[in-house]
């Protein structure tokens, strides 16, 4: 006789993972979501250009070296590579980030999540780790993978030798960038439920910020005024990390507090919004 | 204690300086328990409190024996929670919702995706499980955050307003699923609502609560049955001074539709038939004539309007 299946509810009685893993389960589906957005993946794919670019560079240098005199390739080279890509920095950080948390709000998503065995930091944590991964992808892997070319293509690690400093730069840099911007982006998702109203207010960051510096350079004559600029900020520490003299007139250390504040401003605005009950004072 | 699912300590929650819910201690035993009350009672804000969703300014609560302040992650890896508003995750569809809940609450990838597919077809939505949720009607929403709430399967279930925005049929559905939950497959359960027969049907016992305060507990039959006698009365004449002498007797008067007052008798009953004459004596007194006097038998609606007519 076989055994009758009961095909109602049914007790669970399988394996249970331990709590605080559940980041790692928001931030792969939200991985694959991005990716399932066709024109999204044809972005990412995009911002590997400047890379293919920076390839074919190297490998003319190995074959004409006298390309180096006209087109040279040192530590600079690799923070330009770096900040070109700040443009992709961008469009990544509108595309995959303003829907992260405005659309959960939206769907009224958060209750749903708050009332699984999760921390709130343990949200953010994992819709931080869908934007960081994408950021990372278009800024830290391309910079490191032009490193490994530049290697390959001289067959020697003279260059690595002579410019130590270029590895952490390169990670430091692309890390400044990934965090600032995914941030700022998740604080601003958390505003709204609107993912157009978020990438309105992201671009408005960026670009007003700077729109001011540029005004007020043209008032006072002077780039003191740089730490107004998210960018100019980010801009002005990456030439300290690359061991260049800073392009602003503005202290670095003013930049790096002005950066970290506005880390801390992202982080406050998180805590408050991202909660099982919106409270409404 | 040992046999409560949830138990409140002198809870109070406020949002600012309105009080949501003020010095609660109750305990609700393991079965299906309703929590009751009219809007605005704190029901919702007491289940959020549970959750973890919002922190009591003072007292203590624990989930199945766990402090829900010291350890929130153990007491919601416990619970299925059905909220009251409409809530999903954008873009997915009703197999790939569930399981992401599941694999939220720890269960392994490929044991989530076969509980969502158990649980939707438990709740009803089998046949509509690939469908994107945005698609969904409000009936299959409510079925659908009854699945999320069950696919870890959960020792402890809390629906806020399981069955609102639901047609008869589905909300019959609805309610036969909770009852079928906690009379036969052991999930304890606790049902917010202001729908007294959802209760009435679904739960053995009650919490009712008004202005964030309890203003009863116990279990349904004990609290219709011995505290009162209740009597249907329809009289010709003057019908004020003959419910006045009835209060003054010490019973209490409820109005209903179609003329009739429902006459609630307290105490013991000494004499079979005593009631009705004392009913019968007072109309006699004021100068009405009975036309229709028989027993009524009490219903949780009498017990609610009992209980929050009284706090």
């Amino acid at each position: 006789m076989s055994p009758i299946h009961d095909q109602s509810y049914r007790h669970y009685e399988g394996e249970r993972r331990a709590l605080g893993r559940a980041w790692s389960v928001i931030a792969r589906t939200g991985i694959q979501s991005s990716l399932s957005r066709r024109w999204f993946a044809v972005l990412l794919v995009v911002s590997w250009l400047p890379f293919v670019v920076g390839t074919i560079q190297i490998y003319a240098l190995t074959l004409y070296p006298q390309v180096n005199q006209i087109w040279p390739v040192d530590a600079h080279r690799f923070m330009q590579f770096i900040e070109q890509q700040s443009i992709w920095v961008f469009f990544v950080t509108i595309f995959a980030g303003s829907g992260l948390i405005a659309n959960d709000r939206r769907a009224n998503a958060l209750q749903i999540y708050l009332s699984k065995p999760l921390l709130r930091s343990e949200y953010i944590g994992g819709k931080f780790a869908v934007l960081a991964t994408f950021l990372m992808f278009v800024t830290l892997l391309p910079a490191l993978l032009l490193l490994v070319m530049q290697v390959m293509f001289a067959g020697n690690l003279d260059f690595l030798r002579a410019n130590m400093y270029v590895v952490p730069s390169v990670i430091l840099a692309s890390l400044m960038r990934v965090l600032i911007s995914a941030a700022t982006m998740l604080a601003l998702s958390s505003l709204s439920k609107s993912t157009r109203f978020v990438a309105i207010l992201y671009a408005g960051a960026i670009f007003f910020t700077n729109a001011i510096y540029v005004l007020l350079v043209a008032i006072t004559g002077s780039t003191r005024v740089a730490w107004v600029s998210i960018g100019a900020n980010m801009e002005n520490v990456t030439d300290v990390m690359f061991r260049q003299p800073p392009r602003y007139e503005t202290p670095v250390i003013v930049s790096i507090l002005i950066l970290l504040g506005l880390l801390a401003v992202s982080f406050s605005v998180l805590e408050r919004r991202v909660r099982g009950v919106e409270i409404v004072a | 204690m040992a046999d409560s699912a949830v138990t409140l300590d002198h809870v109070s929650v406020a949002y600012g300086k309105q009080a949501a819910l003020r010095d609660v201690s109750v305990a609700f035993p393991k079965g299906a328990v309703g929590l009751l009350g009219p809007n605005g009672a704190g029901k919702s804000t007491m289940l959020k409190a549970l959750l973890g969703f919002v922190a009591p300014k003072t007292g203590r609560l624990q989930v199945l024996g766990l402090n829900v302040a010291e350890r929130p992650l153990e007491v919601r890896s416990r619970l299925g929670y059905m909220p009251e508003n409409d809530g999903h995750i954008p873009g997915m569809n009703a197999v790939t919702f569930v399981a992401y809940c599941g694999q939220l609450s720890g269960l392994p990838k490929t044991d989530a995706m076969q509980r969502a597919h158990e649980v939707l077809y438990y709740v009803g939505l089998g046949e509509a499980r690939y469908r994107k949720l945005e698609e969904y009607s409000t009936g299959m929403k409510q079925r659908i955050k009854l699945a999320q709430a069950l696919v870890h399967d959960p020792a402890l279930l809390f629906l806020d307003e399981p069955t609102n925005g639901m047609d008869p049929k589905g909300r019959e559905e609805m309610l036969e699923l909770i009852r079928d939950l906690a009379h036969n497959k052991g999930v304890d359960l606790i049902l917010s609502s202001h729908l007294l027969p959802d209760v009435e049907y679904t739960c053995d016992h009650v919490v009712v609560l008004d202005k964030g305060a309890i203003a009863t507990s116990g279990s349904i039959d004990q609290l219709k049955g011995p505290s009162a006698r209740v009597y249907e009365v329809r009289v010709k004449g003057p019908h004020a001074p003959f419910v006045a002498a009835l209060v003054a007797a010490g019973m209490r008067c409820e109005e209903s539709d179609e003329d009739v007052t429902r006459v609630f008798v307290p105490g013991p009953l000494v004499v079979p038939g005593e009631d009705q004459q004392r009913i019968c004596a007072e109309a006699l007194k004021c100068g009405v004539q009975v036309r229709h006097l028989r027993t009524s038998l009490p219903s949780l609606e009498d017990v609610f309007a009992r209980a929050v007519g009284e706090s």
